[in-house]
């Protein structure tokens, strides 16, 4: 189940940077997304997997889970909220203000390989 | 007593603004208010020094940081008498000397309070007895003289002379200040007057050469020792009155000064005798010699005032006592005779409008009076007899001659110091003759002819000094040199006689031989080389050092230029393999070592593996068509909300779920004005560059998770799981930890999302949108019946359903977030059913407002418990049983929920009603009836 967990947190981060990277505001905005998801998996699973054992107190349950890392997780969820939507606004006013979504500012029609003025 | 020390370094250091608002009732009033401050302060040293010259030393201390060993200690012993004298009466005379000087448009007041400022400075410097605090008033020196040489900041040579002393006095400061710290270790106190008594300490530490040099360095930048003697002649740029202050009494002489303060604890070495009058002897023939070619009035009395320090340099590193008593005796002498020379200098350059020496000639004729005093003060300088340069010049000679060092020093010092005096008395010969004789003026820009009263009056006290020491310093200087030089000493004043005449001994004959020497050096000058016809540049040291500033600055663009470029892009790729270095650093130096598995995998966890795979996957490849990308990353996050909810995490799913919700609401909105397709443009090796940066972060991730996963885990939780219930009054742990355990970071938490809200409203704002991208079909009907009629059913159920999971939060899965999330979307259907228009009209909330209530809701439940005399935050709870709802969870936590609860309502409704506004506004007005 480890293994299944790592795979899966490292796929996310993969395809995270890889969109990280990219040139233009709206993959970059999506691989932020994903890496948000990566990064919270990744600070729940600090607490180890627990199937079946909510952090619930109740008399009948005999085992929880660390509560801990979920209530960082619960936060850092709608916090990553707020963060894409800044990210989502920062690339219209750039792309209302440079004519182009390129994360470097460079207009459309521009060679790749020319560095923006 | 301790109230006066204390009055007097920080009088006009408050005082400093007070000429600024004299100013503009008048230059004259400016003037009388400096005058005034600064003459409060000798008052109180006037009423002290009795007390001090009775071998007194009055004391004060206040704490300050005593952790760090940084006390205000202030200690008025005979060398801080001293130059306090020096400071406040100097700088009496040049605010009277300035008051004349500066021009009609210079800004007096400013002027006056940088004096004010640097004064308060040296004082803090000469009465500090905390070394720590020596030194931040040392730096307070460096900062005020930059203000005072740059004065006329619309001058480029005044700004270079003003950076340069910086960067010199300021790096020296530095070195002071490791030094100070080094020898406060070994002596275990940062008090002076200790470190001073633990002088054997010090120099048999180990530490006693780090120390030593550190401490010259600062002692040698400041006074202007060879070899950073070049910032002194390129201050000159600043106004003269400057010049005589920081040049005779003041700036330079806190070089010295530190000389005379560490004499007892680092003095007594070979190390410190070597260094010492080395530096000073070199500093003294060069300077000397490089002012007799001096042009510039100034540029010969700063290669002047170089040389002098120079003398006194060596004085101090002679290391007897007797040259120490000399040494001070100069620096009084030398004070005087160099402020006045500089005044007089500066009134040549006021009344003539030049201060080239070739040009100025013949100035007896115009000027009779300054000149007579000038020329007495320049005899001072150059150590007439009956002047009181002649007295401390004797001494030296004296001290030179009896060096029992052995070895070449008992030759080379009596020589440094004849060569020293012939070339002193040849500057000093050339300073009275070349401006006051020689011929007619040439080419003057004015007629030259006596400066007003008043002007003269700061050069006549002061000459008129030099001539009262020179002639009875038994009556005049005596007491005050005996308690500097006890105090300088740390222990018994040798016997010394200040007599004028002492019979024909060599160090006269040594006088008499540089006197002659000197004169006829001048005027074979003169003579044979053509003096005037030649230009030396003497400097090197200043070209090292802008060489050194430029290839600084250079190998900086260099840099910038490479790593710098512009494009956000590379930065991130940047970011991304510094973190991957960082990350991966630990794993080499301590290497890999996962535990063994302790789980299987079901087929549950495959399925959803696989499914993330193919999701997150589909979003990389589809990332240039944007509508399908978004919807592989929704599938994404269904799989975590999953995920969270098949390891018993309820309420993150639900929050998962919420987010997911509000997040492809928030892209599509975004997709609404952004380019539908991404092009093509990452050529091969970009994307063979990207690729590898994101297998190696993501390969390292998993390596990481798995390698923390498989070994023994240890958790904090358990104080919460058991305490949750009977300290918090509720069951669901995640919650009690969010509102009541650690409620602070939740707070925290969510005015960061109020700022990100409020930052995405203020960048908003005035923006009118872009305009969509209509490279795609849009529907024609845009608010469908259908989901109007859903959303007035949807609406109130959904309304219901978010104050259920807000309630029950305490105890089950739900709180403020998840309800704050699910009351978002229900208005955010609205907003999607009804249009912006429609619903804004109706729902009369300012978002903005709603935030704000939420924060304060919050706070004010922490602050609440500080009446009940509990820390912030703490909560109280019950289980009241209410109609209708049964048994409720009520606790104090609930209303801190409440302010969460609002401003995550707050957070998404700003950000998305926001976003549709823009879209709406052109639609608005096409749909309008």
């Amino acid at each position: 189940m480890e293994s299944v967990v790592a795979i899966g947190i490292g796929v996310l981060v993969a395809s995270g940077v890889y969109l990280l990277l990219r040139a233009r505001t709206f993959p970059v905005v999506l691989g932020l997304t994903l890496l948000s998801y990566a990064t919270n998996l990744f600070i729940f699973v600090m607490g180890r997997l627990a199937a079946g054992a909510p952090p619930i107190v109740s008399t009948a349950a005999s085992r929880y889970t660390d509560p801990l890392p979920q209530a960082l997780v619960l936060t850092a969820i709608v916090i990553g909220f707020g963060m894409t939507a800044f990210c989502v606004v920062l690339a219209f006013r750039a792309r209302a203000a440079l004519g182009s979504d390129h994360v470097d500012g460079r207009t459309d029609g521009a060679s790749t390989t020319s560095e923006a003025p | 007593m301790a109230p006066s020390l204390a009055a007097i370094v920080s009088l006009p250091l408050i005082a400093a603004y007070l000429p600024v608002a004299a100013a503009r009732k008048g230059r004259v009033f400016a003037a009388w208010t400096a005058a005034a401050v600064l003459a409060s302060p000798l008052a109180i040293a006037a009423a002290l020094g009795p007390h001090v010259l009775a071998g007194n030393v009055p004391e004060a201390r206040w704490m300050w940081l005593p952790g760090a060993g940084l006390d205000l200690s202030l200690r008025l012993d005979g060398l801080a008498l001293l130059f306090v004298v020096l400071i406040l009466g100097i700088g009496l005379l040049i605010v009277l000397y300035a008051a004349y000087y500066l021009a009609e448009d210079d800004a007096i007041g400013r002027f006056f309070a940088y004096v004010l400022l640097f004064a308060g400075a040296m004082l803090g410097v000469v009465l500090a007895d905390n070394a720590l605090l020596l030194v931040v008033f040392w730096e307070l020196t460096s900062l005020s003289s930059f203000l005072l040489i740059g004065f006329w900041n619309d001058r480029s040579d005044a700004r270079r002379g003003a950076r340069m002393a910086l960067a010199i006095t300021g790096a020296g400061g530095l070195c002071l200040l490791a030094g100070v710290l080094l020898a406060g270790h070994v002596a275990g106190t940062y008090e002076l007057s200790q470190i001073v008594r633990r002088g054997a300490a010090i120099r048999e530490s180990p530490l006693y050469v780090p120390i030593l040099t550190l401490v010259l360095l600062g002692a040698f930048t400041k006074s202007a020792q060879v070899p950073f003697h070049f910032w002194l002649p390129q201050a000159m740029a600043a106004p003269t009155p400057v010049s005589a202050y920081l040049h005779s009494a003041t700036m330079v002489k806190a070089g010295v000064f530190l000389l005379a303060r560490f004499y007892p604890a680092l003095s007594g070495t070979d190390a410190w005798f070597y260094t010492v009058t080395t530096v000073g002897a070199v500093t003294l023939v060069f300077a000397a010699g490089t002012a007799l070619f001096q042009h510039d009035l100034k540029g010969l009395l700063a290669y002047s005032t170089i040389s002098h320090l120079g003398l006194i340099t060596l004085l101090f590193g002679l290391d007897t006592p007797l040259s120490a008593v000399a040494a001070v005796f100069h620096i009084i002498n030398h004070a005087l005779f160099k402020a006045s020379l500089f005044m007089a200098a500066g009134i040549i350059d006021h009344e003539t409008g030049s201060r080239d020496m070739r040009k100025l000639n013949g100035l007896w004729k115009y000027m009779p009076y300054t000149a007579t005093l000038a020329m007495v003060a320049a005899s001072s300088m150059a150590g007439v007899p009956l002047l009181n340069g002649f007295l401390s010049k004797e001494m030296f000679f004296s001290e030179a001659l009896l060096l029992e060092r052995g070895g070449w020093m008992e030759v080379a010092i009596p020589l440094a110091a004849g060569i020293g005096g012939m070339l002193g008395i040849a500057y000093s010969v050339r300073f009275a003759h070349d401006v006051f004789f020689n011929g007619e003026p040439v080419g003057l820009p004015r007629t030259p002819h006596e400066p007003p009263r008043w002007m003269k009056v700061p050069v006549e006290v002061l000459v008129a000094m030099c001539l009262l020491v020179g002639v009875a310093p038994v009556y005049t200087v005596r007491p005050l040199l005996d308690v500097a030089a006890r105090a300088t000493l740390g222990d018994g004043l040798p016997a010394y006689s200040l007599a004028i005449w002492h019979g024909f001994s060599l160090p006269l004959l040594m006088s008499m031989l540089a006197t002659v020497g000197g004169i006829a050096i001048y005027f074979s000058l003169q003579r044979f080389y053509r003096l005037h016809e030649h230009v030396h540049s003497p400097l090197t040291a200043a070209s090292a050092y802008d060489a050194l500033l430029d290839g600084t600055i250079r190998f900086a663009a260099i840099v910038t230029r490479a790593v710098e470029n512009g494009s956000l892009q590379r930065y991130v790729a940047w970011v991304v393999a510094a973190a991957l270095a960082l990350g991966v650093a630990p794993f080499v130096a301590s290497g890999y070592a996962p535990g063994p598995t302790t789980t299987a995998a079901t087929p549950v966890a495959v399925v959803g593996l696989l499914l993330l795979f193919a999701a997150s996957a589909g979003t990389v490849v589809l990332h240039r068509e944007r509508l399908a990308a978004l919807v592989m990353s929704g599938v994404v996050g269904l799989v975590c909300v999953l995920f969270f909810a098949y390891f018993a995490a309820p309420d993150l799913a639900l929050t998962q779920v919420a987010v997911e919700a509000v997040t492809i609401m928030l892209l599509l909105l975004a997709l609404h004005y952004l380019p539908q397709r991404t092009p093509a443009e990452s050529s091969v090796s970009r994307k063979l560059r990207d690729a590898a940066l994101a297998v190696a972060a993501g390969g390292g991730v998993a390596a990481l998770v798995y390698a923390v996963l498989t070994r023994p885990f240890e958790s904090i939780s358990d104080f919460y799981l058991e305490n949750s219930v009977s300290q918090a009054g509720g069951r669901n742990v995640v919650n009690v930890i969010l509102v009541d355990f650690r409620g602070f970071d939740t707070f925290g938490e969510i005015i960061v999302l109020a700022i990100a809200a409020l930052g995405i409203h203020a960048v908003l704002a005035g923006f009118a949108g872009a305009g969509r991208d209509d490279d795609r079909a849009w529907a024609a009907d845009r608010h469908p019946l259908m989901l109007r009629v859903l959303t007035s059913v949807l609406l109130p159920l959904m309304l219901l359903v978010s104050i259920y999971i807000f309630l029950r939060g305490h105890d089950r899965p739900g709180g403020g977030f998840i309800a704050g999330l699910v009351t978002g979307i229900a208005l955010i259907l609205l907003y999607a059913a009804h249009g912006v228009a429609w619903t804004a009209s109706r729902l009369r909330v300012d978002y903005q407002r709603t935030i704000g209530i939420g924060v304060l809701v919050a706070g004010a439940t922490g602050i609440a418990s500080w009446w009940f005399g509990q820390p912030f935050l703490t909560s109280a709870f019950g289980h009241p049983h209410l109609p209708l709802l049964g048994e409720v969870p009520l606790a104090s936590a609930m209303a801190f929920d409440l302010g969460v609860y609002l401003t995550v309502v707050g957070v998404v409704m700003l950000v998305l009603a926001r976003l549709g506004e823009l879209s709406a506004a052109p639609a608005a007005n096409a749909s309008a009836p």
